[in-house]
């Protein structure tokens, strides 16, 4: 053979991939058997949830009461949970102190909020185009709902309380503080000079300030600014405050995903003739905000779940109302079981964000 | 050098060229730092002209091609494209960028948005066409460059020549009157260039203005009108094609085509 040159006149066969073995017995072998000292892993794995689970499931579920009217009944009752605190006090975890007889106007709008969020977030919706103008007024909408308006009689802000003072903060503040994060971002960027000072002065103030101290700030301190007799809604400083906290985390979050842009897509738009605003609405932040969709997330969350600061300016958001309930002498002693179930709602809601983020950045990969 | 060098298998691209200039370059100077990359370059192209612009690497064709659509800003001189003159003024260099394709080394295709999204982009955005207006026009240039089956695919899953070849036919989307190729085959496979510069010879036979930075000589030879050499930023000779392979007057242009058509036999 030596030496000699090697010449193939026919071309290899293209062949189907070797099948390979499928099933549980197979998944179980390469995932959790595949050596000794996953084996091990594996039991002791076993074996710590076999430690875990079951009396969790018992305090949980089996042995748990659902009703009573006092801890002490729930402890004659059963060994487990005394979920009866939840169910007792549970339209106030959802409305807080808003009128019973206008707490359809919270459920009319929460269900309202899945319509006007499905064209935002999913592409495939029917209609989508209609939708997207009633999202637009949707704010204008869970305004008049909640507060009063066109008839409706007038709610205070201050009886907002629970889930519902979770949900107006959560979203408002998440979805006004996207646009303002992305022209901070932007802003943080420009060529303009005063623009560019102004961005890095807000961005850096708000950062390094803790979010309580705002909120403190917003309950007491800007009431000096504003002249006399103007009375401002607390809850409309909180949104603010909150608003503004987040904008300036998210402006850094985006600015990342402007800087992994490489310099050849502002050259090939501005080539194509693009102005400013255009590239950056359709050649730039599309993919920019692309990358930046785990921070972006990651931000969102951090604010839903900060939303339960509101707690030390006096409104009553789910730890408020869980806080008010443990103080009251018939379910003393039941903390637990309330923080369980408060943890139960916002891990719902930040699961529900982080699973979206993982669909929404599958669906625009676009193999690059 | 004898005549050996020269290819005679494929014809002579002979356009006509008008009288009107289209971009007018007097004594453009332009520094990156302390490093002058640009000395003096005085240049007129008109229309239907076909330059190609050679040299070593850091010679500054590229950022002397890349002043024209104002990617680069020259710092002294004065550069003139259609009568408009390139100031700051961000109004008329768009205007200008309207009207000046460009092309790149490593195409620069927009990766989020479809091959057919690429092309009609700037005709809705920038010319306001409908779009279905602009869709038929993307179509139509997307076969002139042999793709229109990829249309709908993302850039991401085309070969590096098809990549061009879109990049290309999304500047002609825009129905520019000059075109400026920034070595267009410098990033591509031995054996995409040909498709590539198979596209370019059609463009040049069909009349368009083009300035190309390149080192693909085989080209210059049959499609250029003239050739610039360029070398430590300055247009050393420009000469059409025949003269300047067979009788090149300067040093430094005897030693780069001595080197590049070595490598190139």
């Amino acid at each position: 053979m030596e030496g000699r040159g090697h010449i193939v006149h026919e071309k290899a066969q293209t062949l189907p991939p070797p099948v390979m073995s499928v099933g549980i017995a197979r998944w179980l072998k390469d995932n959790l058997f595949s050596s000794p000292s996953n084996v091990v892993l594996t039991f002791v794995v076993i074996y710590v949830l076999w430690l875990i689970v079951p009396p969790f499931l018992d305090w949980a579920i089996f042995d748990a009461v659902w009703y009573a009217t006092s801890r002490a009944e729930c402890w004659d009752t059963g060994d487990g949970a005394c979920w009866a605190v939840v169910v007792t006090r549970f339209d106030q975890f959802v409305y807080g102190d808003y009128p019973v007889s206008e707490r359809w106007r919270a459920n009319l709008a929460f269900v309202l909020l899945f319509v006007a969020l499905a064209p935002v977030l999913f592409d495939g919706i029917p209609w989508r185009r209609h939708l997207v103008g009633f999202s637009i007024a949707y704010p204008v909408v869970a305004y008049i709902l909640l507060i009063g308006g066109f008839g409706l009689p007038e709610v205070e802000t201050a009886r907002f309380g629970g889930f519902l003072l979770t949900i107006v903060i959560g979203i408002t503040g998440i979805s006004a503080s996207l646009p303002l994060g992305i022209l901070l971002a932007l802003g943080r960027q420009s060529d303009l000079f005063i623009i560019r000072v102004l961005c890095v002065a807000f961005i850096e103030f708000i950062r390094g300030v803790p979010l309580i101290t705002l909120l403190f700030v917003a309950s007491t301190l800007l009431n000096y600014f504003m002249p006399p007799g103007t009375s401002f809604n607390l809850l409309v400083r909180v949104l603010i405050m909150v608003t503004l906290f987040s904008a300036a985390y998210l402006a850094e979050v985006i600015r990342g995903g402007l800087q992994a842009m490489p310099a050849g897509q502002y050259e090939a738009a501005k080539s194509l003739g693009l102005p400013y605003w255009k590239t950056m609405r359709l050649v730039i932040l599309p993919q920019a905000l692309k990358i930046s969709i785990p921070g972006i997330v990651n931000s969102f969350i951090a604010l839903y779940k900060d939303t339960t600061l509101v707690i030390i300016i006096g409104l009553l958001d789910p730890l408020g109302i869980g806080k008010a309930t443990l103080s009251d002498t018939t379910w003393q002693g039941l903390s637990t079981e309330v923080y369980v179930f408060v943890a139960i709602f916002f891990f719902l809601c930040c699961f529900g964000m982080s699973r979206y983020s993982a669909w929404l950045e599958r669906r625009l990969h676009t193999g690059h | 050098m004898t005549d050996q060098d020269v290819p005679t298998s494929q014809e002579a691209v002979t356009g006509t060229i008008s009288d009107e200039v289209v971009i007018d370059i007097t004594s453009m100077n332009k520094w990156f730092g302390d490093f002058h990359v640009l000395k003096d370059i005085n240049l007129t192209v008109y229309r239907g002209e076909r330059i190609v612009i050679c040299g070593p690497s850091g010679s500054g064709k590229s950022t002397m091609i890349r002043c024209i659509n104002r990617l680069e800003k020259h710092q002294r001189g004065k550069v003139e494209v259609d009568g408009i003159e390139l100031t700051d003024n961000i109004k008329k260099m768009d205007q200008v960028r309207r009207e000046v394709g460009m092309v790149f080394q490593h195409f620069n295709l927009f990766p989020h948005l479809t091959v057919l999204e690429n092309c009609t982009l700037a005709p809705i955005w920038v010319r306001r066409m409908p779009r279905a207006d602009a869709e038929e026009t993307a179509m139509r240039y997307l076969e002139r460059v042999k793709i229109p089956e990829q249309a709908s695919k993302f850039p991401g899953q085309l070969s590096g020549g098809q990549q061009q070849r879109v990049a290309i036919a999304r500047s002609l989307c825009m129905e520019p009157r000059v075109m400026l190729f920034d070595e267009p085959t410098s990033a591509l496979d031995p054996e995409m260039i040909k498709e590539v510069l198979e596209v370019m010879v059609d463009l040049a036979e069909s009349g368009m203005t083009m300035l190309c930075v390149t080192h693909e000589m085989g080209f210059a030879r049959q499609v250029a009108n003239r050739v610039i050499f360029m070398d430590e930023g300055q247009i050393v000779e420009q000469a059409p094609p025949t003269e300047f392979f067979r009788n090149p007057k300067s040093d430094r242009t005897k030693l780069f085509l001595s080197q590049i058509l070595h490598s190139e036999a």
